[in-house]
C-alpha cells in the first residue's frame, strides 16, 4: 500500500502544485519520483513528529495543501494534541497518512503497533478517518482526500497486500464497496482485513450461509443509511477490523446500534483485545495473541447463526 | 524612544489590568510583560493591513504564548483590526474572544493558541510556505520563555535552522517566570540565547522593554546570514505595576477595582 500511495502522490503533486509532502524520516526512495518532479514540495521533516504536524498547519493556513507521511503509531500517539489542536481545531484541510496501521508492523512490537488509533482519531470533530484496504482503495482515498475540505487520516497497512479490486471501484468519502452480496449475513470490513472477510465468506458459504462482503473505507462519517439498509436485509451483522474493539469500526457500528434502537440484525464485533504484546511476534501471531484469528471468527459466527436460528 | 509608542504601551496595560480585573481571568504577569514587543512589532516592523486581515501578502505575527491573549486582543483593537468595544465583552460566554484566541477568531489572530509550543511550528509551516510559493513577507512567532520546556519549541528550531527559513523570526519573552516557578530553575533554559545559536539560528539578547531595541532586532530578517532570527527579549513579569513587577502571584491573581485605579495612575493614564 506504501507503493500505492507513492505513486498516487506523485501523480497527484504534478497535478496539483499546492501539493506538499512532509516525511517523518521515512520512505528511503519510496518518494524518489515525487522528489524528481517537484523538488521543492518535499521536506522530511526528521523524527519530529510534533513539529511536522504543526509546520503542515502552518502549510495549510497558507493556502497550501499538506499531506503527511510517517509510521502510523508515531504519527497519531506523539502528534494527537497537535493533531487535535493545529489540525482538526483549526478545521485545515491536511491529509495525514499512516503507514503500517493495526499490526502492519507486527513484528516490531507494540512501540510500532497502532490498534487504538481509529478511536482516538475518530473522537476529532472535523476528523475523516478513512482505512483504505489495498492499494486500490489507498489511491481511491488519496485522491478524494485531497478533494476534501478539511482534515483527512488515511490509515494504510505498510506492503505486499493483496489488490482486492481488479478494476478501481466507484468511491466517494462515506460510500461502502459491496464486494459481494448475500442475503444471511452482512460482513463489514474496514482496512486491510478485507481478504479475512472474503475468506470467511467463502467457508461460510461452503456450510450454506450467504455472506455479504462490504469493504467500509471510511470510517468517519459513517454512513448511517447503509447501515440501516444492511441492518433491515440481513439477520446478522458482523464488523472485523485490525484494531482494538473498544473505539474503532465495530464500536462506531455499536454505537450506531444503540442509538437506533430497533436494527433488525443483530451484531457482532471482531477486533483486537485490550491487550499489548509482551513477546516477539509476526502478524498472524500477534492477531492470534491478540484474540483473533480467522478461524475463530468463522466459529463463532456459525455458532452465532445457528443459535439464532 | 518614541513617546507616542510609550504612551501606546501604558495605554495597552492599562486595558489589560481593566480587563483582567472585569473577566476575573488571570495570565495578567506574562501579559503585561509582553506589551513592548507588540507595541513594536504592530507599530514598527509589520507590515499588515487591519482592513484586510487576510491580504496574501501580510507579514504573520503568530502569539504563540496564547494565555496573554489580552495583550494580543487589545493590541489589535488599538490597530483597528477589531473594534475597542469587542474588548469589553472579553471572556463573557459567546464572545469571539476567549481567554485563549481561537482560530481565525477575529481579523489579525493567525492561529490557535493556549496550548503551549505550538506556535514555532505552525509560523514555521508559514516561513515554509512563503518559501514554496515565493513570497516575501516575514513570520513572526512571540513565545513565553516557561513555553520553552516544549520539547516541539526545539524541534521546530532545529528544522528552522536547518532549513534556514531566513524569514522567519522567534521572540522570547523571558520575564524569568513560569506559572509556578522561576524558569531557569524549573528547567535549564539558560542560557537562552546560546541556545537558539546551537540550533542553528541568529540569535540576539535585548532589553525586552525598550522598543526602539525591538524594532531594529524584529527587522533583522531575512537576515544576510540565512539564519532565522531568534529575539531573546529580557522582560520583567507585570511590567508597568510596580507591586506586580516580578511577582509570580499576578500569573493567577486578578486585581480589585483599587488596584486598577492605581495602577492605571502609575500608568499615567488617570
Amino acid at each position: 500500500m506504501r507503493n500505492a500511495f507513492a505513486a498516487e502522490i506523485t501523480k497527484l503533486g504534478a497535478e496539483d502544485k499546492r501539493v506538499v509532502l512532509l516525511s517523518g524520516d521515512i520512505g528511503n526512495r519510496l518518494f524518489d519520483k515525487y522528489k524528481d518532479a517537484q523538488a521543492d514540495r518535499f521536506l522530511n521533516c526528521g523524527v519530529a513528529e510534533q513539529n511536522m504536524i504543526g509546520m503542515a498547519a502552518g502549510l495549510a493556513l497558507s493556502g497550501l495543501r499538506p499531506v503527511v507521511y510517517t509510521i502510523n503509531s508515531f504519527l497519531i500517539n506523539r502528534a494527537y494534541e497537535q493533531i487535535r489542536l493545529d489540525v482538526a481545531y483549526h478545521n485545515l484541510p491536511i491529509v495525514l497518512v499512516g503507514v503500517g496501521g493495526g499490526l502492519g508492523y507486527a513484528s516490531l512490537g507494540p512501540t510500532h503497533h497502532s490498534l487504538e488509533d481509529v478511536a482516538v482519531m475518530r473522537a476529532l470533530p472535523h476528523m475523516t478517518v478513512l482505512c483504505p484496504a489495498d492499494p486500490v482503495e489507498t489511491k481511491l482515498t488519496l485522491r478524494e482526500a485531497l478533494k476534501h475540505d478539511g482534515p483527512v487520516f488515511i490509515r494504510i497497512g505498510k506492503k505486499g497486500e493483496e489488490v482486492m479490486h481488479k478494476e478501481p471501484p466507484a468511491f466517494k468519502i462515506g460510500q461502502p464497496i459491496v464486494m459481494q452480496k448475500g442475503k444471511d449475513i452482512c460482513l463489514i470490513s474496514t482496512g486491510v482485513m478485507l481478504p479475512v472477510a472474503m475468506q470467511a465468506a467463502k467457508e461460510l458459504a461452503s456450510d450454506g450461509i450467504a455472506v455479504e462482503v462490504v469493504s467500509m473505507p471510511t470510517i468517519k462519517p459513517l454512513n448511517e443509511k447503509f447501515l440501516g439498509e444492511m441492518f433491515k436485509s440481513h439477520g446478522l451483522v458482523v464488523t472485523l477490523e485490525e484494531h482494538s474493539l473498544i473505539g474503532g469500526l465495530g464500536s462506531a457500528v455499536a454505537e450506531w446500534v444503540a442509538d437506533n434502537a430497533r436494527p433488525g440484525a443483530s451484531l457482532m464485533r471482531f477486533g483486537t483485545g485490550d491487550s499489548f504484546i509482551h513477546e516477539a511476534s509476526v502478524l498472524d501471531y500477534a492477531r492470534e495473541k491478540l484474540g483473533f484469528t480467522p478461524a475463530k471468527m468463522i466459529d463463532e459466527i456459525k455458532k452465532h447463526w445457528r443459535k439464532r436460528k | 524612544m518614541s513617546t507616542d509608542l510609550k504612551r501606546i504601551a501604558a495605554q495597552i496595560r492599562g486595558k489589560l489590568v481593566e480587563m483582567s480585573h472585569k473577566a476575573e481571568t488571570p495570565h495578567l504577569g506574562g501579559s503585561l510583560s509582553c506589551v513592548d514587543i507588540l507595541v513594536a512589532a504592530y507599530w514598527g516592523v509589520l507590515n499588515v493591513n487591519p482592513k484586510d486581515g487576510v491580504d496574501p501578502k501580510r507579514d504573520r505575527f503568530v502569539f504563540s504564548k496564547g494565555h496573554a491573549a489580552t495583550a494580543l486582543y487589545t493590541t489589535l483593537a488599538m490597530k483597528g483590526f477589531i473594534s475597542p468595544s469587542m474588548l469589553d465583552n472579553y471572556a463573557e460566554p459567546g464572545s469571539p474572544l476567549c481567554e485563549h484566541p481561537g482560530p481565525q477568531c477575529v481579523p489579525g489572530v493567525e492561529a490557535a493558541t493556549g496550548s503551549l509550543g505550538h506556535g514555532l511550528p505552525i509560523a514555521a509551516g508559514m516561513a515554509l510556505a512563503a518559501r514554496i510559493k515565493g513570497e516575501t513577507h516575514r513570520v513572526f512567532a512571540l513565545l513565553s520563555d516557561g513555553e520553552c520546556d516544549e520539547g516541539s519549541v526545539w524541534e521546530a528550531a532545529m528544522f528552522a535552522g536547518g532549513q534556514k527559513l531566513s524569514s522567519l523570526t522567534a521572540i522570547v519573552d523571558y520575564n524569568k517566570w513560569q506559572a509556578t516557578g522561576r524558569s531557569n530553575e524549573v528547567m535549564a533554559l539558560a542560557p537562552l540565547a546560546d541556545k537558539w545559536r546551537a540550533f542553528g539560528w541568529h540569535a540576539v539578547d535585548l532589553d525586552g522593554h525598550n522598543i526602539d531595541e525591538l524594532i531594529a532586532a524584529l527587522k533583522l530578517a531575512p537576515h544576510a546570514s540565512g539564519k532565522p532570527v531568534a529575539i531573546v527579549a529580557n522582560t520583567v513579569k507585570g511590567k508597568g505595576v510596580s507591586y506586580m513587577e516580578d511577582d509570580n502571584n499576578w500569573h493567577y491573581r486578578t486585581p480589585t477595582a483599587e488596584e486598577v485605579v492605581s495602577a492605571k495612575k502609575e500608568l499615567e493614564l488617570l
